[in-house]
């Protein structure tokens, strides 16, 4: 079964980037999805831009519009996604509880993947 | 009765047909049935086979119409269902699921006490005070996310086990407070939430016995009980436990969770459930409030703090620590928690006692008046009111 892994995170990539310390982090984090990878436990997934480089497509009355930012205002931004193919939510949590950027992690299971 | 099969017959169907939701569905349906059925036609010889046939020929008619499951029902069609694993594992497997940690806690009572102990959606809302819609919508989400989400029917395994077995715990702890707490004399016709949450605890024991915190648990539970007769006087008030008439306590089921207490102590793993029954436990032996063994639970409640440091558990403290060291130094620790317990009526009818005992009338009534707005329960309620009546 497939399930998303969605990655929070506060900071932009780039700071995150410039910052001496996230070197590491990176680095583990790097490590993290070769891992699975290989054991095809993570069959795909993406660190994303800052939300400031987020657009949000709203329909309103079926007319599609165009604004800037992510399409949910919070604190808590969406850092990066995986997607992980296993048994189950068991399985896909003990993953999640291994996400070595420390921040929280959203686990859904995706539509049409029993 | 229902509570004795219905996790059989849930684990079983659950086992059987694959789906949670459905599983579960078809036993409430059985259950449904029986409590109309039987009162009219007298209970079957063997209630179990009665609603295991009832439930399979329900599962077997929701699962036709449709072709993915044309394998279940050829297997339903047999007469008798698989055994092909324990029904013990089939009864645990269901806890554990159902006491998921991916379900919110009041789902995780809910299905416990639909799918493990039988409830009907009815009596789980009466038991709550909540409205028997919002009750079934609450179980539905529940189910949907089981399915959907796939959330396991398994054991957990190796280092899962024990944060596992503790959500289980926390979950029948708050059932039985749910039901002991809330009771009143007035209550006897539903359903005892606190009996059925012993029953849960017991259940766990015997399929998990090397697990101390459950026997702890358990313990816990029936010392509670055994003091239950003497917690509501004649006229229906609560009698707390200094005033309480010792000799209305069950000395035999004292000395049965004793026993439960001990068997648990000689795993040498203790845990705040063990902890909190062995305070219980020293209560429960005293001949008097006075000649209680004070210091003994005071040794207690430090070893409780090591493990859990709650500003409860160190508001129970301060109170033993008043027999042993004066109200004065009590008062003292209790004031230190005003931040964090402002907002809990026992942190302010404790400072009260404590404030009375040091002759200090005038902010002793300050404080119960404090307590008994913040306080709901209405035995409580009643009892903080004849304190200030006096």
């Amino acid at each position: 079964m497939k399930y998303v892994l969605l990655f929070g995170g506060t900071m932009e990539p780039e700071e995150r980037a410039k910052n001496p310390e996230m070197a590491a982090a990176y680095e583990r984090i790097g490590r993290w999805f070769e891992e699975y990878g290989r054991a095809g436990k993570i069959v795909g997934g993406h660190e994303l831009k800052g939300p400031h480089t987020a657009t949000t497509v709203r329909f309103k009355d079926g007319t599609a519009m165009v604004t800037d930012g992510p399409f949910i205002e919070s604190k808590e931004v969406i850092g990066g996604y995986a997607e992980v193919e296993v048994a189950d939510l068991d399985e896909a949590l003990e993953i999640a509880k291994t996400w070595p950027g420390q921040t929280s992690v959203e686990v859904r299971p995706v539509v049409g993947d029993a | 009765m229902f509570r004795e099969e219905a996790a059989k017959l849930t684990g079983a169907m659950v086992r059987v047909i694959g789906n949670f939701d459905i599983a579960e569905e078809v036993v409430q349906d059985s259950l449904l049935a029986a409590l109309e059925k039987w009162p009219e036609q007298g209970i079957p010889d063997r209630p179990g086979a009665w609603l295991m046939t009832t439930a399979r020929r329900r599962a077997i008619d929701l699962l036709r119409r449709d072709q993915r499951y044309a394998e279940k029902v050829a297997l339903l069609e047999r007469s008798a269902l698989p055994a092909d694993a324990p029904e013990v594992d089939d009864r645990l497997r269901l806890i554990f699921t159902c006491c998921h940690p991916a379900l919110a806690q009041e789902a995780q009572v809910a299905l416990t006490l639909r799918a493990v102990a039988g409830f009907t959606t009815r009596e789980i809302a009466a038991a709550f005070l909540v409205s028997e819609r919002t009750m079934a919508q609450r179980i539905v989400r529940a189910k949907r996310k089981i399915v959907e989400a796939n959330i396991p029917y398994r054991m957990p395994q190796g280092a899962e086990l024990v944060p596992r077995v503790d959500a289980v715990l926390a979950v029948l702890y708050l059932m039985f407070n749910e039901g002991y707490l809330s009771r009143g004399p007035d209550v006897a016709a539903r359903r005892d939430l606190a009996q059925d949450a012993l029953w849960l605890a017991s259940l766990t024991a015997r399929l998990l016995p090397d697990q101390p915190e459950v026997l702890g648990l358990v313990a816990l539970m029936k010392l509670h009980l055994a003091r239950a007769r003497a917690r509501f006087d004649a006229a229906g008030e609560m009698v707390l436990l200094p005033e309480q008439d010792r000799s209305l306590w069950d000395e035999a089921a004292i000395a049965e969770a004793v026993e439960v207490l001990r068997r648990a102590a000689g795993m040498n793993m203790p845990g705040p459930y063990q902890l909190q029954a062995a305070i219980a436990a020293v209560h429960s032996e005293a001949r008097s409030w006075v000649a209680t063994d004070w210091a003994q639970i005071v040794v207690l409640y430090d070893a409780l703090l090591r493990l859990s440091d709650t500003p409860v558990v160190r508001l129970n403290r301060a109170v033993a620590l008043s027999h042993v060291r004066g109200p004065q130094v009590a008062l003292g620790e209790v004031n230190d928690l005003a931040i964090s317990l402002g907002g809990y009526h026992l942190f302010h009818a404790t400072r009260a006692e404590l404030l009375e005992e040091l002759g200090e009338t005038a902010l002793a009534r300050e404080s119960r008046l404090r307590a008994l707005e913040l306080c709901q329960n209405p035995a409580e309620r009643s009892l903080l009111m004849r304190k200030l009546g006096s």
